[in-house]
């Protein structure tokens, strides 16, 4: 159960928007940037609000790869399996990580919600191979290594 | 009136919707996955495709007819287009058709078969997602899904209730409940109506065969049939019976073969429902209260209604449905036999009441609690006509072959007016047949041309009953449903009686009946029904002698206990 001040929020939210059915998209964001993920009950609240099904809304949700139904960490923690990362080894850099995280395919944030660990494809950054961002900074040329020292950093920070 | 030609054959077109009805008019089966006639156009499975006379490939289904057209439906490049199709859902599909709830009618399945697949060039690299078995109606594997969309489209335009959906995008897209819920922490109503139109093994009847199998061979269990109005106009289709001829008669002795101790007929239940809510439509009207009077004998609709309009719940007659009803009774008579048997110590056989119904939705309404008494439950199981075509089947009887014969007595006769429960306006007629109590033929006909009958989506009809003008309202689908609620929520529409359906056309076109149910089939099945009417003796359910035997019997003073809710 999600508190109501949840609740509250998203009625302004949808105020600001207007309740047609076209304005799911720009709530659904809203939301999503205002608690860094889109809790499903808020989904299927707008949905009710604006005369959409469930499965519809959801329909639109996974659509958008951006919007997550898990809440994230403080710091969201990108590899690019794109193909020239892939090339380039970046699936040690990610087995590194999730043996550093204890985390896994299944399991994405670590329970201090400290960390998110997402695979995404292709960064846009290809020349500098294998590429990782953190909160969308980029680190180029990663190796298993340097990731590992980069979250001991993070985690003292 | 236009013109194209569609493989150097002039064929002329009228108002046709698209290029692919013309096409299927001038009598070729154009194969389609995607594509009914009732919903609307989505054009994604490409099966459809066509060739111009300038080498221009496209989507027949979503092209509107022109006059002067040149068409071509079977060139190589279309035949190497389509077998690249089926070819590539193959590759994405779990392809264990020997076990497939669809073997034998599966569209895939037929479409590799005519166009000569024996290779599948892809790798399967699909990931294997669990079955939803959580529903009492409908099972769903997702990796038989090819994503055609059309329980989506049914589901949403059709039904009005848009349980299942397109999600994710790519290689990882699925039809799945919102959240991939399961079907039955939805609104689910488990009309099946996504299983009649879903071309693969994706979306299933749950099947209750084998607790009946090893029923009928215990000889500790009399296991006793009652076989529901539409499913005598269905369960030919797969034995080459034609399409809408009653075949009741040879069901009848085809379940005596397979073991059946008696076989009845759920005409009798819905005679006695007429009788009950006729009844109960005259008090409320005396009343004033709770106007108008839902019928309760689609438990699709009742469901629906409970879950999105629970403020009109208190509208639904508190009859039980016609099978449940017979069940009741039946459990009655068996519980009263049992009592004499012991008090002569004797031994008695447990009964157990099995129904076959065109209704996936009924699986469900059995084992609601308020369809016990004496905390036994009425109906045991419930086997769609689909199922008993495959136990008929598994039997090796082959129904075209057999004798017909008669129902067992003493519950073998039923009226005209049951019989028509199974379309769509039939539940009103018949209401108003015993309302009106003549079986003069002008006035059964004023009753079946006061505007009931038919396939409008919401048909409408006043009749004077007495002095008093009663409106009737009658929703023929779900989705209209829905309309009329709305309609009467925001005060626009006043009704005394109003009867729905959640099936479109009503149980001829049910959810567990056997498929393609396309708009032939629908037609033959209901005009097998009205015929049936018209051929039956007995117009009216109080003129069935049976019936009136059964209320001064074994229902006298327990009319409330048998045939109606207990739970409300
Ligand atoms: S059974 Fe009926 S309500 Fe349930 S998903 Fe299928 S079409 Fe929709
Ligand atoms: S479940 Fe069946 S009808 Fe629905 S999209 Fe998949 S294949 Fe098509
Ligand atoms: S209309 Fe008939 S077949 Fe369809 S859900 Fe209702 S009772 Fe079942
Ligand atoms: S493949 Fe990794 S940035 Fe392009
Ligand atoms: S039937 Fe035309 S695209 Fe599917």
């Amino acid at each position: 159960m999600l508190d109501q001040s949840y609740y509250d929020k998203t009625d302004e939210i949808i105020a600001e928007h207007g309740s047609d059915q076209a304005s799911l998209i720009p709530i659904i964001q809203d939301i999503q940037t205002e608690y860094r993920y889109l809790p499903p009950e808020l989904l299927n609240y707008v949905a009710g609000k604006l005369g959409i099904n469930e499965a519809k809304a959801y329909s639109v949700a996974t659509f958008y790869e951006n919007f997550s139904f898990e809440p994230k960490g403080k710091y969201v923690i990108k590899v690019c399996d794109g193909t020239a990362c892939h090339v380039r080894k970046s699936i040690p850099i990610l087995e590194r990580l999730y043996s550093e995280l204890g985390l896994s395919e299944e399991k994405a944030t670590t329970d201090d919600m400290l960390f998110t660990l997402e695979t995404v494809s292709c960064l846009g950054a290809c020349g500098l191979a294998p590429v990782m961002t953190v909160n969308d900074k980029v680190y180029p040329a990663m190796t298993p290594d340097a990731a590992a020292e980069l979250i001991r950093e993070l985690r003292g920070a | 009136m236009s013109y194209m030609t569609i493989n150097n054959r002039r064929v002329t077109f009228t108002n046709e919707r698209n290029v692919l009805s013309v096409i299927r008019k001038s009598g070729i089966d154009l194969p389609t996955f995607c594509y009914h006639s009732e919903l609307s156009t989505y054009g994604a499975c490409r099966m459809c495709v066509v060739e111009d006379d300038r080498g221009k490939i496209f989507a027949s289904c979503s092209e509107v007819p022109r006059d002067g057209m040149v068409i071509y439906t079977n060139t190589p490049r279309l035949q190497h287009h389509r077998k690249m199709i089926i070819e590539l859902l193959l590759a994405a599909h779990c392809r264990d058709c020997t076990t497939c709830a669809k073997n034998g009618v599966c569209t895939l399945q037929k479409l590799s078969r005519q166009l000569g697949i024996t290779d599948v060039r892809f790798e399967n690299n699909k990931k294997q997602l669990p079955k939803d078995m959580s529903s009492e109606c409908v099972i769903r594997d997702p990796n038989k899904c090819i994503l055609c969309g059309d329980c989506v489209r049914t589901c949403d335009e059709i039904q009005g209730l848009g349980i299942l959906d397109f999600a994710f995008r790519g290689s990882k897209m699925q039809v799945t409940p919102a959240f991939n819920k399961d079907l039955a922490q939805t609104d689910c109503v488990g009309c099946g109506q996504c299983r009649a139109v879903c071309p693969t093994g994706a979306i299933s009847i749950r099947q209750n065969v084998e607790p009946v199998w090893a029923a009928l061979a215990d000889k500790n269990i009399r296991v006793v049939a009652q076989i529901a109005p539409a499913v005598r106009v269905a369960v030919g289709d797969k034995f080459g019976i034609k399409k809408g001829e009653n075949t009741l008669g040879r069901l009848v002795a085809a379940l005596r073969r397979i073991g059946f101790d008696e076989v009845y007929d759920t005409n009798f239940g819905a005679d006695l429902t007429v009788m009950e809510e006729s009844k109960e439509l005259v008090e409320r009207l005396e009343s004033g209260e709770n106007l108008p009077l839902f019928t309760s004998c689609c438990p699709a609709w009742v469901k629906f209604c409970e879950n999105r309009y629970p403020e009109f719940r208190k509208n639904i007659s508190t009859c039980r449905s016609p099978q449940e009803m017979f069940g009741a009774l039946l459990k009655e008579e068996a519980r009263l036999n049992a009592e004499k048997d012991r008090q002569e110590s004797r031994e008695s056989r447990k009964t157990m009441v099995v129904s076959i119904m065109p209704c996936t939705a009924k699986k469900a309404e059995i084992t609601r609690p308020e369809h016990f008494t004496d905390g036994e439950q009425n109906v045991d199981y419930v086997l769609t006509t689909t199922e008993i075509t495959r136990m008929i089947q598994e039997a090796g009887i082959d129904l075209a072959q057999v004798q017909p014969e008669a129902l067992d007595m003493p519950f073998g006769l039923s009226s005209g007016a049951g019989a028509i429960f199974g379309v769509t306006g039939g539940v009103t007629e018949a209401v108003l047949r015993r309302l009106a109590g003549s079986s003069r033929s002008e006035d059964l006909e004023e009753i079946s041309f006061s505007g009931i009958r038919g396939v409008d989506g919401i048909k409408e009809a006043k009749v004077n009953l007495n002095g008093r003008e009663v409106k009737i309202a009658v929703a023929n689908g779900l989705g209209c449903a829905q309309e009329l609620l709305e309609k009467m929520k925001a005060g626009e529409v006043h009704y005394d009686f109003v009867e729905v359906m959640a099936c479109k056309r009503g149980c001829i076109a049910g959810g567990g009946q056997p498929v393609p149910i396309g708009p032939r089939t629908k037609k033959a099945r209901l005009e097998g029904i009205y015929k049936i009417d018209s051929m039956a003796q007995i117009k009216l359910s109080n003129e069935n002698p049976i019936v009136t035997t059964v209320y001064e019997g074994i229902l006298k003073g327990k009319e409330h206990k048998l045939l109606h809710n207990e739970v409300n």
